[in-house]
């Protein structure tokens, strides 16, 4: 599906205009299982955490800790993107119209954010929550309930 | 050795998850976070499917006195939620809304080429080491075990 199938629709008071959406829930089915699964064999073989934004942040950081377990975690995400861009290229569908500064403003408040958080969807949002930590609950509920705001806010008018 | 093995292969399995599941694609993740507009509930499946699955995977790895590699888990203990966790969350969520791609799914999309995703990620991994360098660390998202 392309940017040509944006469809407006009227939201009081305001016009909106989205993409459609199309509930997939077999393959998210399957890949959240696949997700949970690497995480629960990442802390069975090397006892760690998937979190993904505090693996990459451990990266640079000019401490004693190992470092080859993070970097391969990190080439393993990168090895799958290979992949999937070969068996699932559908699977990158960006957004239409996205600036390169506005995703390089994005990707700075992600980096800060995960970071002050102390972690990010994976960490937080699957395995703090599969846990019932409630500071990853309620982080992650803030993180949804921000990134709505934004949505609600970059979209409207016409925007995609 | 070993350890770096099972560290490559768990990427990998994460990142397929994160592509079959629409989590690599703005397009999905903008598609779901839009409650205003026309809602795809597809993340909350993929939330849904890997809580589950971890919730299960981790309370019966965690019966084990240690991983099948290590002498000991690493699982720092947790913060409380305090208002710098709470600020974090709420700057994650304005860049991620903006941007359509969480860490894990922009690293993976680094792959794809798509230049968003290379400029996203770039951006991440220096707001990340900005961040560090000034606040230090902050406890990580997962509470030890008792």
């Amino acid at each position: 599906m392309s940017a040509s199938d944006a469809v407006c629709y009227n939201f009081l008071p305001l016009q909106r205009c989205a993409i459609m959406n199309d509930f997939t829930p077999v393959s998210a089915l399957a890949g959240g299982v696949l997700i949970g699964l690497a995480a629960t064999l990442l802390l069975l073989f090397d006892g760690r955490i998937a979190g993904v934004s505090g693996i990459v942040a451990g990266l640079s950081r000019p401490d004693g800790e190992p470092k080859a377990w993070r970097a391969m975690f990190v080439v393993g995400l990168l090895c799958g993107g290979v992949v999937l861009r070969i068996a699932r290229p559908s699977a990158f569908e960006g957004l239409p119209h996205t600036a390169l500064p506005v995703m390089a403003v994005a990707g700075l408040l992600v980096g800060l954010g995960a970071r002050a958080a102390g972690g990010c969807t994976s960490g937080h949002g699957v395995c703090g929550t599969a846990r019932l930590s409630l500071r990853s609950i309620l982080v992650t509920v803030t993180f949804i309930v921000a990134g709505a705001f934004v949505v609600f806010l970059t979209h409207r008018g016409g925007a995609s | 050795m070993r350890r770096a093995i099972a560290a490559f292969v768990g990427g990998l399995v994460f990142a397929l998850g994160l592509g079959l599941s629409g989590m690599t694609s703005p397009r999905k993740v903008i598609g779901f976070l839009d409650f205003a507009g026309r809602w795809d509930a597809s993340l909350l499946v993929v939330m849904g499917g890997a809580v589950g699955v971890f919730a299960v995977g981790h309370r019966l790895v965690m019966r084990r006195a240690a991983p099948l590699l290590d002498d000991r888990f690493h699982v720092a203990p947790a913060g409380r939620l305090d208002a710098r966790a709470a600020i974090g969350g709420l700057v994650f969520g304005l860049g991620w809304g903006l941007g359509g791609y969480c860490p894990g799914p922009a690293l993976v999309a680094v792959a794809s080429g798509a230049p968003a995703a290379v400029v996203f990620t770039a951006a991440m991994v220096l707001g990340m080491a900005v961040y560090e360098a000034v606040a230090g660390r902050a406890p990580e998202a997962v509470a030890d075990c008792e």
